[in-house]
């Protein structure tokens, strides 16, 4: 049986930081998540926005690791290679009621020393011009970011691949046991490993990983954190030729979170939304009219002339939501040795980097004092044609021509780029994965005019019939027959 | 940077036909400009017959209509550049590409012909509730799937909306053996032309619900089912009204959008209705020297008429490069009632050499109407119309004495009895 010191539950933005800072030690890790590729869960679908640290709660964990995650994630970016944009935001008031809010958020960012400061509703629409009439006034906070989620988590997950983790995907956690000597025995429906410490980074899942490690340890009594998907719901507007809006806008916040947004991406697309509604189903990732038409109507509150004929897209995310309103971290009273990141709804992903470092520096700093490894490697980054000058798209299309055939008109992604998302390390096994990494089908057309051919090239370069080509899960087939007449006739 | 004459951007139908035609017109030195492996845009994959009715009097496959064009360019000394990405498109007539051998490369123009064809709306553009799992397809992209790689994309089918391909979908996919298990349409009519509703459905027995749309779309990995619903007169579902479907496939055709990305960066103005360029009589956009034709321009029925606005656009860029175009045009078209949009926008009556077609669409389907030309309020033509729907293109042509030289706006509208 493979001998690991550290399994880690969950490949999303919270498992990614924590493989990626434990690859840096000496130490062997195994990271195991049932979706068929990294960031498939609640880092799939969100904002994309690494909060300044001014909304949670005073004295609570989000609090704390908000901030600090805040401050950390632009050094980590540049490491990596990944976009990190320090967007600023503005959170806006409409009446003096929402300007009392204002007003506590204001102060709760002193206090964190987070950069924030007032400007008048007039000043706020010279920034923002299609910020609402109604808003009176509001606070900016320039430090808030925007990043790529999965692009992140996939970075972070290549690097720490190249440092010697393990990453098995499509195994799905049936059962933590006691190991014979010692530490954990966690099977899954392929294999069973044996591990000293495991970290529970399963997202919707992890009140029902840590209850499966509580029966295997003979606690089956003892409490365990309960999450409610809490699902929240988005448009994608299509690139404008005008920016719709340069930095986040947040009303402020209500009872259920922060609201309903508008926040410009990483790629120049505009995110509406989310609203939040507590479902029963952890894999219920469907949307709905009533959530869209709620976010619709919410979102013309605090941005005017938006553009509802360029949406491109609808999608839903979950968040790991829990009546503790807080993070969980730390280490089980009942089990020693298993550590919880459970309940990693809002800001999760603000926090992650934190997160990660106050397991491994704080929560287990004992137990994970391996020591560091002599040599670390770092990952390339993803060539984006795109992004390069004309003189160094030439250089590179003589060296590979690939580089020189565009497969997605929207996106400008071409062949080099698509093999690069499947052969890399982590690399693309699906229609999906190869979206996430490269981004063909993300634009207007939604893979309409590329998707056949990216379809072929992942068939080629895994070694597979195009019948076997997956969109994302084992049974989302694309393709369910293969005709039987030779067509070479037709043209 | 290496100059041409005439840059043509895309080499589906429109642009073979806008080429020939410049070439024919005097043009000297023409590059057409294709993204795809061979020319002949989307007719490729459209191996059903019914093109060329019109031009060549015969019912012909895509691939047959395509290649009589590609043959008749081949005579002529247009170049011509396949798997060729065009990614920029500027306001001084600028054009930027990108292939394998060549790499990127910016060219200058003394015109350009955007002829880049139209894509399809999207399930996300329409924002369907429920899962987004594989199994929901454009009609073209499962089309695609089909005729040029031989792939199923499903077995049991529904269709959302009653565009051209999505009805040549249902009777394709009929043929290779899935089960179609209905069409269903927003609006009360089709937007297909009546013989493919006829030879398409009616023939294979596939209801098509009129008035109804999807509402919810089921399976987290695979489409597993799909709901529709019937609609109010302001296209709301109406509660009550829900039939499940079991089906593996969800294909939309619900409608086509000119791929004017490219346009708009050069600077060109889209008319709202059409989201294609604003052109003027000789299909000359708000760019002096940027022509447009065929579904970039505006949506067709059939590409016999597209091939005829190719060839008007490349005679005029060859115009145009010769100087003989002028640009003020004083007579404004309008879409009066009943008329959702005009093509061209306005029209400069010097140009043109003794008759000019005006090209629309009315809003809704009609029996017994008068089509009426308004020049400043003055009625000058009448002409009957026994039937009018929005899916048919209407064409009336005008000599050009019946216009005007001065300032003055040209109204058309329908009147019903």
């Amino acid at each position: 049986m493979e001998q690991f010191d550290v399994i880690i539950i969950g490949a999303g933005i919270t498992g990614s930081f924590i493989a990626h800072s434990l690859s840096k030690k000496e130490c062997r890790i195994l990271v195991l998540d049932k979706n068929a590729d990294v960031a498939d869960g609640a880092t799939m679908a969100n904002s994309a926005i690494v909060h300044s640290g001014h909304d949670p709660k005073p004295g609570t964990l989000k609090a704390a690791l908000n901030v600090r995650g805040s401050r950390m994630y632009k050094e980590i970016c540049e490491k990596l290679g990944v976009s990190y944009q320090p967007v600023s935001a503005y959170v806006v008031a409409t009446d003096e009621a929402e300007e009392k809010i204002l007003n506590t958020l204001y102060k709760q960012a002193v206090e964190r020393k987070i950069p924030a400061f007032f400007v008048s509703g007039e000043e706020a629409r010279k920034n923002e011009p299609n910020l609402s009439e109604t808003v009176v006034r509001a606070l900016e906070l320039p430090t808030t970011a925007i990043i790529y989620p999965w692009e992140v988590a996939i970075a972070l997950m290549e690097e720490a691949v190249l440092n010697d983790v393990q990453l098995k995907l499509e195994e799905t956690v049936k059962e933590i046991i006691k190991c014979d000597t010692e530490g954990f025995l966690i099977s899954t429906e392929k294999g069973s490993y044996c591990s000293r410490y495991v970290v529970n980074a399963a997202g919707v899942y992890a009140d029902e990983v840590y209850q499966m490690a509580l029966d295997g340890f003979g606690c089956k009594d003892a409490p365990c954190c309960k999450i409610h998907p809490k699902r929240g719901e988005y448009y994608v507007l299509d690139k404008l030729k005008e920016p719709l809006v340069s930095r986040v806008i947040y009303p402020v916040p209500g009872p259920s979170g922060k609201g309903v947004l508008v926040v410009p991406t990483t790629h120049g697309n505009v995110l509406l939304g989310p609203n939040a509604e507590y479902i029963k189903d952890k894999e219920d990732v469907s949307t709905t009219a009533e959530a869209l038409e709620y976010v619709k109507k919410n979102v013309c509150k605090t941005v005017r002339n938006i553009p509802f004929d360029k949406v491109i897209r609808t999608f839903a995310g979950l968040r790991p939501s829990s009546d503790e309103k807080d993070f969980i971290i730390e280490q089980s009273p009942y089990i020693k040795g298993f550590v919880n990141a459970a309940c990693m709804e809002s800001p999760g992903l603000a926090s992650a980097p934190a997160v990660a470092e106050y397991i491994c520096g704080t929560v287990m700093k004992e137990e994970f004092s391996f020591p560091y490894k002599k040599q670390y490697k770092r990952r390339k980054p993803m060539t984006v044609v795109r992004n390069l000058s004309d003189e160094e798209k030439n250089l590179l299309v003589k060296k590979n021509p690939d580089y020189g055939q565009i497969i997605c008109r929207c996106e400008q992604v071409s062949k080099g780029e698509i093999l690069d998302a499947i052969r890399r390390p982590v690399g693309a096994r699906t229609i999906k994965g190869v979206k996430k990494r490269a981004r063909p089908g993300m634009g207007r057309c939604q893979g309409g005019f590329c998707e056949p051919a990216v379809l072929d090239i992942l068939a080629k370069e895994l070694g597979i019939s195009p019948l076997d080509v997956k969109l994302a899960g084992s049974r989302s087939v694309m393709l369910v027959e293969k005709m039987k007449e030779d067509r070479d006739d037709k043209i | 940077m290496i100059k041409y004459e005439l840059i043509i951007v895309g080499g589906g139908s429109a642009g073979i036909a806008a080429a020939i035609s410049a070439s024919e017109n005097g043009c000297r030195d023409i590059l057409l400009l294709e993204r795809d492996r061979e020319l002949g845009g989307i007719l490729q994959q459209c191996i059903h017959n019914g093109f060329g009715l019109h031009r060549f009097g015969e019912e012909l496959s895509g691939p047959a209509y395509a290649e009589r064009f590609i043959s008749m360019l081949k005579e002529t000394n247009v170049q011509i550049k396949t798997s060729t990405m065009v990614l920029h498109i500027g306001k001084d007539k600028t054009v930027s590409y990108v292939n394998a051998k060549e790499g990127y490369v910016t060219l200058q123009a003394e015109a350009v012909i955007l002829a880049m064809g139209c894509r399809e709306r999207t399930r996300g553009a329409i924002a369907i509730p429920g899962y987004r799992p594989s199994g929901v397809w454009s009609a073209g992209t499962a089309q695609k799937y089909l005729n040029m790689e031989g792939y199923l994309v499903g077995k049991r089918v529904f269709i959302l909306g009653s565009g051209d391909i999505g009805l040549i979908m249902a009777r394709r996919m009929t043929l290779e053996g899935a089960k179609v298990l209905g069409v269903a349409e927003l609006m009360p009519y089709s937007n297909g032309l009546p013989r493919n509703i006829k030879q398409c459905l009616e023939d294979f027995d596939i209801p098509l619900y009129l008035s109804h749309t999807v509402i919810q779309i089921r399976g987290k990995e695979r489409v597993e089912g799909i709901t529709i619903a019937k609609v109010d007169d302001t296209l709301k579902p109406v509660k009550g009204t829900e039939t499940d479907f079991e089906v593996d496939t969800l294909l939309l055709s619900v409608g086509l959008i000119p791929e004017n990305s490219l346009s708009e960066e050069a600077g060109v103005e889209l008319m709202p209705k059409t989201k294609g360029p604003l052109v003027d009589e000789s299909l000359q956009t708000n760019i002096s020297g940027i022509f447009a034709c065929g579904n970039v321009l505006h949506v067709h029925d059939l590409v016999d008429f597209v091939s005829l606005e190719g060839e008007k656009a490349g005679k005029s860029a060859a115009r145009y490069i010769r100087g003989e175009l002028m640009t003020n045009a004083c007579i404004k078209t309008r879409a009066g009632n009943g008329i959702g949009y005009v093509i061209p926008a306005g029209i400069c009556v010097e140009n043109i050499e003794d008759k000019q077609e005006l090209m629309f669409r009315v809003t809704k389907n009609a029996r017994d109407v008068k089509v009426a030309l308004y020049l400043n309020d003055v009625l000058i033509k009448a002409i009957p119309k026994k039937r009018v729907a929005p899916s048919e293109m209407e064409k009336i042509i005008l000599k050009k004495e019946e216009l005007s030289a001065g300032e003055a706006d040209l109204t058309v509208c329908l009147i019903e009895d």
